[in-house]
């Protein structure tokens, strides 16, 4: 890879231009605006030619990873490859040139996209209504808890200001709470990794508004006791939030609703192949069971109903897989997970060892190399992602769930041939051999990329949020 | 090798108190730093807010994670190291000289529930 980071302004030279804009039809027009509203100065644009245009963009684009590029196993992001046929539906004419103002006469055809997509994503959750409106799923959690909140409210019951949240949950999960006036208690993972149903018990009871759950959780286990769990909250007199970021593996298999959860979020973006990470944006549909369809936000309030472009990519995606193949996905994610699992226990520590569905953690490497370091630290977590640069994979998602010490997390996906894991298998297995031997290898890595390691401690302690010319000087 | 220092009482979750002047001086231990990695920003209470032994007071941010601060006893805060604000590094550099709160105890035999170093040494090894 080549070290790029011109700026499109750097390269601007006075006279050159790659573009005639067409005759200007309207400066007749310009006597009649306020004064206030003219621009005393034309704007600053760059000034190049169109083969500046296609170098530079080309160069930046080489500067970036994406799903497009290679193998991608981030996990907790379900990085699933984005068919293009999406892209095409989105650009339809009909559907990108639409305006929220324009009158609803005009926009059945978006209509039934949101009608088709909810009819699809209640038949896959088990779910009786969803709102389209949340624009991800941090967005759609805190969504789902003022749908609780005002549950609670309608039954005159105020007392319920307590949400149960497991250890082992996405940060966004108590978060959300936070933010939608609520207070977390935490409940306590057993030693399989599940949530521990007697350490549940004591935390029921009427000052309970309700649980978030994921399920698969984030050490992609199933909460085999979830009806058990269902029955508890529900006595209590409180209702179950469902997380749906690890909805991918139970795709057509088996559904929240069915579970006993009351509300959920979907994230479009990760299990339904729309765009994902920089690109964005994202999309949290809520669903909801029938008792609570009432309180869904009326979408009449607004012609804005979320992300429409996004919701449309993932109806595409439904509709191109069809009710047989949906299942297909969630089946091939859990396979290729449990393949690469088994496939390195014997170089990476497995906290966990039972059957995993879509992603799986391993706690660090079982020999850091740190009776060969001149310093006596061996590899971290951390290096062997580094590592994984050099060798042209994405690096996983490291130090999360925060339950192990050296937590390394694999998603594959059902978008990885057979070839490509063994790919990644053997690499992980190179690694895990020079940590072994020399773990300053890992320790000094990336060794290929255009940037090594940023100094990520000065960036967060003292952040430079804008172009300044001094970086370039 | 992290390092515990004799004298003190520590809590499961690696926060330090050492007794001084009648007050509970509170921070974390080297182990808790070093497992942060390199801490950006520490979340401070105000003077006079109550604390509760079990109960986060404040939070830990680092490249890593960010990780609640646990209140080892209960108590008033009556001052907090204003330093950290600007250089949170000091928590890094020694965890033991850069305190982070001291604490007016309400229930002094809270202290008797915390660990020594040498059970303290088994946990954080």
């Amino acid at each position: 890879m080549k070290y790029y980071d011109k700026l499109i302004f750097e390269l601007s030279r006075e006279g050159r231009s790659g573009y005639s804009l067409p005759e200007n039809k309207f400066g007749h027009c310009l006597k009649e605006l306020p004064k206030a509203l003219r621009r005393p100065a034309a704007p600053e644009l760059p000034k190049v030619s169109e083969i500046d245009v296609v170098r530079h963009y080309t160069n930046l684009s080489q500067m970036n990873f994406g799903v497009d590029t290679g193998f991608y196993p981030l996990g907790s992001c379900t990085m699933k490859y984005n068919p293009k046929i999406n892209e095409e539906i989105a650009a339809l004419p009909g559907f990108n040139g639409l305006h929220p103002l324009q009158p609803e006469a005009t926009v059945a055809g978006a209509k039934a996209v949101y009608e088709g997509m909810d009819k699809a994503l209640a038949a896959i959750t088990g779910m009786a209504g969803f709102t389209f409106m949340p624009c991800a799923g941090a967005h759609g959690e805190l969504t789902g808890l003022m749908i609780i909140r005002e549950y609670h409210r309608r039954r005159g019951d105020t007392a319920r200001t307590k949400i149960i949240v497991p250890d082992s949950a996405h940060g966004t999960n108590p978060a959300s709470a936070a933010v939608c006036g609520l207070e977390v208690v935490e409940v306590k993972s057993n030693a399989n990794g599940l949530v521990d149903v007697e350490a549940l018990k004591p935390l029921l009871g009427p000052e309970v508004a309700g649980i978030m759950m994921t399920n698969p959780n984030t050490l992609g286990l199933f909460e085999k006791d979830i009806k058990e769990i269902a029955a508890l909250v529900h006595e209590c007199g409180g209702l179950l939030y469902y997380d749906g970021a690890n909805m991918n593996p139970l795709l057509g298999v088996v559904r929240p609703g069915d579970m006993g959860f009351d509300v959920m979020h979907l994230n479009l973006h990760k299990t339904f192949s729309t765009p994902h990470g920089g690109g964005g944006p994202g999309s949290g549909p809520v669903g909801v069971a029938k008792h609570l369809v009432d309180i869904l936000p009326d979408v009449k309030v607004s012609g804005f109903n979320g992300n429409f472009g996004v919701i449309l990519r993932a109806y595409a995606y439904i509709l191109m897989l069809g009710r047989e193949n949906v299942k297909l996905a969630g089946k091939y994610a859990t396979l290729s997970a449990n393949y690469i699992k088994e496939s390195l226990k014997d170089c990476y520590k497995l906290p966990i060892p039972s059957v995993c569905k879509h992603e799986f953690v391993y706690d660090g490497l079982i020999d850091d190399g740190a009776s060969k370091a001149p310093d006596g630290h061996g590899a971290t977590t951390l290096d062997v992602a580094k590592r994984l640069l050099d060798f042209g994979f994405h690096a996983p998602t490291i130090y999360f769930p925060l339950l192990f010490h050296q937590a390394l997390m694999i998603e594959p996906t059902e978008t990885e041939s057979k070839e490509t894991l063994d790919d990644f298998i053997e690499v992980m297995r190179k690694i895990a051999a020079e940590a072994a031997e020399n773990p300053m290898i890992l320790r000094d890595a990336p060794h290929c990329t255009p940037i090594r390691r940023p100094d990520e401690t000065t960036a967060a302690r003292n952040p430079i949020l804008k172009y300044q010319d001094s970086i370039c000087e | 090798m992290s390092k515990v220092i004799e004298g003190l009482r520590y809590s499961e979750s690696h926060e330090w108190v050492k007794v001084e002047g009648g007050l509970a001086v509170v921070g974390v231990s080297d182990f808790a730093q070093k497992e942060m990695g390199n801490i950006t920003y520490v979340d401070l209470p105000d003077v006079d807010d109550e604390v509760t032994a079990g109960e986060d007071f404040g939070a830990l941010e680092s490249v890593k994670a960010a990780s609640d601060l646990i209140a080892p006893v209960s108590g008033r805060v009556v001052e907090v190291n204003e330093a950290l604000e600007d250089e949170p590094e000091l928590v890094n550099q020694d965890a033991y000289a850069n305190w982070i709160i001291k604490v007016e105890m309400s229930d002094p035999s809270e202290l008797d529930a915390l660990l020594d170093a040498e059970a303290y040494k088994k946990i954080s090894d």
